[in-house]
């Protein structure tokens, strides 16, 4: 076990402003002992790269209502472009069948669909951290 | 008569109430626990005359159309005439919308709903987003050549528009342009102003054009100033506990903050030197409604009797219209379920039942592929049907308040009154909505129900068919619903946009930008004629939303988990 918790950032970008999904999930995952980075919604892909970077989280939460989850794409772009490509995305929210497999493709670790129970995601959050925190050792 | 001499068939109430109560608890045992419903009642197995036996009826329920209003606030209700069917719809680009329009109408659709892109609520333009963004959510409205596309062959004087439209009011401003362009007079547009209400954007949701508290605050009075002695048929407020619900705060929370909101904004009309009389009867709600059918129920008509209250008493109105609690209802796409959608269709009709036996002005059904994407077509008429079956073949329209008077009903109904009206002297100790909202009381209580509501289903207590009981398995690529607009038809919209920023008079739009500046920094002027003003000369929605936001402030929600 690592000596701290995984540190999550749980945010969304693009226009939608819904936030139950997002402030739901940061809550229970914080309760559950990892530390959350929270922010308010509409982030600008370039403001997420820099705060994950910042805050050196293992882990982006995506929360996606209303199609925002069209551009996690260009996100995944972005993070490989600053080096960032290690840490672990995921998306929960809203996603078609069809877009779900895009998303996979472009590197998201798993999409969280209604319905996902909040255990699902703080244990597969908890998994994916320590794969990215093991990844990061043994590049550095 | 005869009297019966068997004491099995005796008459009396005390003995009939002691045998029952004896029957039940031998056979259900004394461990049972009531259940509690989603606003913290609990709900006992049986109501009798003695939770509620009609002698306070004059009092609590009265006869519709009079206070205090219980059974509904017209005295014809929807015997007279049905529920305006009023569906959201949005989607692509004007001639999308124009298209969808017409078919609903032609379907029974009896009023118009625009619900404009994720791009326009954020106040942008189209040239400001990702492209991949655009009018995937709804119509992308950035000018009024725009809207006058989307109700292209509508009668602008015959028809209720209701348009999704918050603080500074842009797409009303660009109806009046369309309006006087086609010479049509704005004494004849009818319609709302559908979220105006900014301070329910600021603690839920947030679907709002992002000017900050105060700007928003003076932006709706002006609004509302300048309708009233412009479009008089136009309701520039409708208070919304829908985003409140939709985010998780329970039916009894959701309609004490709308409430609490609606008093905050008669409040601030009044400090205006505006008459209660002559603002509150355009004064309407929205709301949202969920599957906890009796209690959505109870919720409307302890609401009727609780605004009533209010607008007599502490605002002095003495006309009747004043005291009418007029609302529009959505069905909750929070209780959607992305598994076995088209279960969704019967959540949907039992939703839509509660509203309307709730006594609801307009109703909104959601398609059934709400939780898999933006409504296809198909999904979209089995929703206005639901609403034709409802009212033409379960004849749901032909008595007033037909549970009017049951037990439980009415028993309910004041518990939720008590429940509503307590949480409303909460706000009121904080010193009223705007000031809770800006403090994040309201969104800490709404945060803290979401995550109630979420144990419930996650640990028992709330069941969700396909979720936690009877799922089955699904095939993959099962959930096809996928409504995108078209690429190309909206790159085109894209293009189309940029080569007609450029053409316009550079001139007349500095001008009018300037003008509006002027106006956002003095508070004496109203601000709303300036915003009508700058959207006839041809500025755009993101013009006029980033110069007011420039000058009176960039809208933030607090960020609290």
């Amino acid at each position: 076990m690592s000596a701290h918790p995984p540190k999550v950032l749980i945010t969304k970008i693009g226009l939608d402003g819904h936030d139950r999904g997002s402030r739901v999930v940061a809550a229970h995952l914080r309760d559950a002992g990892m530390e959350i980075i929270y922010t308010p919604p509409w982030q600008e892909i370039a403001t997420v790269v820099k705060l994950a970077l910042e805050e050196d989280v293992d882990v982006i939460g995506i929360s996606s209502l209303a199609t925002d989850h069209l551009i996690v794409p260009k996100l995944m772009q972005a993070l490989r472009s600053a080096g960032a490509g290690d840490i672990g995305v995921i998306v929960g929210g809203i996603v078609p069948d069809g877009d779900e497999q895009a998303l996979l493709e472009a590197g998201v670790a798993r999409v969280f669909h209604p319905g996902a129970s909040l255990e699902s995601i703080a244990r597969f959050v908890r998994e994916l951290a320590a794969r990215v925190r093991a990844e990061k050792l043994g590049s550095e | 008569m005869k009297s019966y001499s068997d004491p099995d068939f005796s008459p009396d109430f005390d003995a009939q109430r002691r045998r029952w109560e004896e029957e039940y608890a031998g056979r259900i045992g004394a461990g049972e626990r009531d259940p509690i419903n989603r606003s913290g009642i609990a709900v006992k197995p049986l109501y009798t005359p003695a939770d509620w036996d009609g002698a306070a009826y004059a009092e609590r329920l009265g006869f519709p159309g009079q206070p205090p209003f219980a059974r509904g606030i017209y005295a014809t209700m929807h015997r007279g005439q049905a529920w305006a069917q009023r569906q959201l719809i949005g989607l692509g680009t004007p001639e999308d919308y124009n298209a969808r329009l017409r078919g609903l109408l032609a379907q029974g659709t009896s009023a118009i709903s625009l619900l404009p892109c994720n791009s326009v609520f954020r106040g942008y333009d189209m040239d400001q987003v990702h492209e991949e963004l655009l009018g995937t959510c709804g119509v992308v409205v950035n000018t009024w050549q725009h809207l006058d596309r989307c109700l292209e062959g509508v009668d602008l004087a015959g028809i209720s528009t209701a348009l999704n439209d918050p603080s500074p009011f842009t797409l009303l401003a660009f109806l009046l342009a369309v309006a006087k362009r086609r010479r049509v007079p704005w004494e004849a547009i009818a319609g709302t102003a559908n979220q105006s209400d900014y301070l329910s954007h600021f603690v839920a949701n947030h679907m709002f054009y992002r000017l900050a508290l105060p700007g928003a605050r003076r932006m709706l009075i002006d609004t509302i100033e300048y309708t009233q002695r412009q479009v008089p048929k136009w309701n520039p407020l409708s208070v919304v506990g829908q985003h409140m619900q939709q985010a998780g705060a329970t039916p009894a929370e959701a309609m004490a903050f709308a409430l609490a909101s609606a008093v905050q904004y008669a409040e601030d009309c009044i400090a205006r030197g505006m008459d209660p009389d002559a603002f509150l009867p355009r004064f309407t709600f929205f709301f949202d409604v969920s599957i906890s059918f009796f209690e959505e129920i109870a919720k409307f008509r302890a609401a009727r009797r609780i605004w009533a209250r209010i607008a007599r008493e502490r605002f002095g109105a003495t006309d009747p219209r004043a005291w009418r609690f007029k609302f529009h209802a959505q069905t909750s796409g929070a209780d959607l379920t992305r598994e076995q959608p088209l279960n969704n269709i019967v959540r949907v009709a039992v939703q839509s039942m509660a509203g309307i036996f709730g006594g609801l002005q307009s109703l909104h059904t959601d398609s059934y592929d709400e939780a898999l994407s933006c409504p296809t077509a198909e999904a979209a008429r089995i929703a206005v049907n639901t609403q034709n079956i409802l009212r033409e073949e379960a004849h749901l329209t032909e008595v007033i308040d037909p549970l009017g008077g049951a037990y439980y009903l009415e028993s309910l109904t004041d518990q939720m009154q008590g429940r509503i009206e307590a949480i409303m002297a909460e706000v009121e100790a904080a010193g009223g909505m705007y000031r809770a909202a800006e403090q994040g009381i309201v969104q800490k209580r709404i945060g803290l129900s979401a995550r109630a509501f979420q144990a419930r289903v996650e640990r028992g207590g709330q069941t969700v068919v396909g979720v936690n009981a009877y799922r089955a398995e699904e095939e993959a690529g099962a959930r096809r619903a996928l409504e995108r607009p078209d690429p190309a038809r909206m790159r085109g919209h894209l293009e189309a946009f940029c080569r007609w920023k450029r053409s316009r008079s550079r001139d007349a739009v500095e001008r009018a930008l300037d003008e509006l500046a002027r106006a956002a920094n003095d508070p004496k002027r109203n601000l709303f004629d300036q915003v009508a003003a700058a959207a006839q000369a041809d500025c755009t929605h993101g013009e006029i939303c980033s110069t007011l936001r420039r000058e009176l402030g960039f809208g933030e929600p607090l960020a609290e988990v």
